[in-house]
């Protein structure tokens, strides 16, 4: 239970960074919050040549308004202080609700954001937030400078995604939620902090029955966030609960845990997109 | 042989100056190096809770930060808490209500405890259960661990005297 040798670099600053990324690419893991990497190094799932660890890079652990209007979230940002703080509140309450489901209080002390997005675990609250509120995640390397890839786009598989071995995933933006813009979030696990058997993250804009933009986003159930796009354009069209629920079973296709089957999965799934039904403001039809 | 970094932190309020292995975790240095064995070591990798120590104020594990991390740090132990209100309440109420058994996972329960009790005086039984979930304790079944927590905090509001019956 204890990690393989490495060697350490502490980044003193976001170019540093970005030049052990490039000289190391792949072989370099990038420390943040360390909340899942030093698991993995106790347990030896990962033997990295060096950890480099950019919890000195403060610039990083910032949560702003940004010039387009949005939130701007730096990716050292604990999930702790996106459970209390104010701006995140008022301009994604989303993630606020989120927050309290990541794990326990003394993980959400030290994981961040930009770890959760850049290992993707598909069973994690952040990245279904993403792909949910059509986040854009910023990622920057020595050659490239900065590229900006849409949240729902940068998940490709069981902890692959679009990063490169030389980038750095620096944070991650939101758009400025509309006047009518409402969420749900809901989650299952066996026990309280417990990775989720089923979680639903879902955005929208507009009211029951005229919705402009849903995205229903499950997480729990497969290799990556996973989009509910047919139950979410009837939704959207006006459909009610029935054909929504049709929607989401014909287009789901959960893949079974230790403890879930299949199955069950799509039944909890159900249960949420019931819950969150609610949530949005539409009337308990009592289906 | 492996190559170390020099490390300075405090530790109880004390400075201690080390030199670490890259891949020691901190809650190993505490207990190896610097002889502060009330941080117990159960799973190493974040699941039991029993590691936990506060470092600049939040209670975190142990097992999930390494030592080189806490460079600079305010770093405090079990050992670090003697002397404090909340702690010695806890202390008491857990003696009292029979909230531990092997005592192993105990020093984890106590420290998480505090903080609770430091950011909300007046916790529900729900919330002491929900922000003691990820300590897990295979002994006593939790629920004598709530009530200790839950006449602490009574105690500590000047609402029960130090022979409260069960509540």
């Amino acid at each position: 239970m204890k990690p393989a040798p490495f060697v350490y670099v502490r980044a003193a600053s976001v170019e540093h960074a970005l030049e052990v990324l490039a000289e190391h690419g792949d072989d370099a893991l990038v420390l943040a919050g360390g909340q899942s990497l030093v698991p993995m190094l106790n347990l030896r799932l990962v033997q990295p040549a060096v950890v480099l660890d950019i919890n000195a890079l403060h610039g990083l652990a910032t949560i702003e308004s940004h010039t387009a209007g949005g939130l701007r979230l730096g990716a050292l940002v604990r999930h702790r202080e996106i459970a209390v703080d104010p701006l995140v509140a008022a301009c994604a309450p989303l993630l606020r609700a989120a927050a309290p489901w990541i794990a326990h209080p003394a993980v959400r002390h030290r994981g961040t954001l930009g770890g959760s997005l850049a290992l993707g675990d598909p069973a994690a609250e952040w990245p279904a937030c993403a792909v949910a509120l059509d986040a854009t995640i910023r990622l920057a390397s020595r050659t490239g400078g900065e590229r900006c890839v849409a949240a729902e786009s940068f998940f490709h598989g069981l902890y692959r995604s679009d990063r490169r071995g030389d980038e750095l995933l620096v944070g991650c933006d939101l758009a400025q939620a509309s006047h009518d813009s409402v969420f749900s979030f809901r989650e299952l696990a066996r026990r309280h902090g417990d990775y989720a058997a089923v979680g639903l993250a879902v955005s929208a804009c507009g009211r029951p029955g005229a919705w402009r933009t849903l995205r229903l986003v499950f997480f729990g159930i497969g290799d990556t966030p996973i989009r509910a796009t047919a139950c979410g354009e009837a939704l959207a069209a006006g459909a009610g609960l029935a054909e929504a629920r049709a929607q989401l079973e014909a287009e789901l296709e959960p893949r079974a845990d230790l403890w879930f089957s299949a199955q069950a999965k799509r039944h909890l799934a159900v249960h949420l997109l019931r819950e969150a039904w609610r949530d949005l403001g539409h009337p308990d039809t009592g289906e | 042989m492996e190559s170390t970094t020099d490390i300075e932190f405090e530790v109880n309020g004390k400075r201690v100056r080390l030199a670490v292995s890259p891949r020691e975790h901190l809650a190993d240095v505490l207990r190896q190096r610097c002889g502060l064995t009330g941080t117990h070591l159960g799973c190493e990798h974040g699941v039991c809770g029993a590691c936990t120590v506060r470092v600049d104020g939040a209670a975190i594990r142990g097992c999930l930060i390494l030592a080189v991390q806490a460079d600079g740090a305010q770093v405090r132990t079990i050992e670090g808490e003697g002397n404090d209100p909340v702690m010695q309440a806890l202390q008491q109420a857990f003696i009292e209500r029979n909230a531990l058994q092997c005592g192993y996972c105990t020093p984890g329960f106590l420290l998480t405890a505090a903080e609770l009790l430091e950011l909300d005086p007046d916790p529900s039984r729900e919330s002491i259960r929900e922000y003691l979930s990820g300590n897990i304790c295979r002994c006593t079944g939790y629920q004598a661990i709530v009530d200790a927590v839950e006449l602490a905090a009574r105690r500590l509001r000047g609402e029960a005297g130090t022979d409260a019956s069960v509540p």
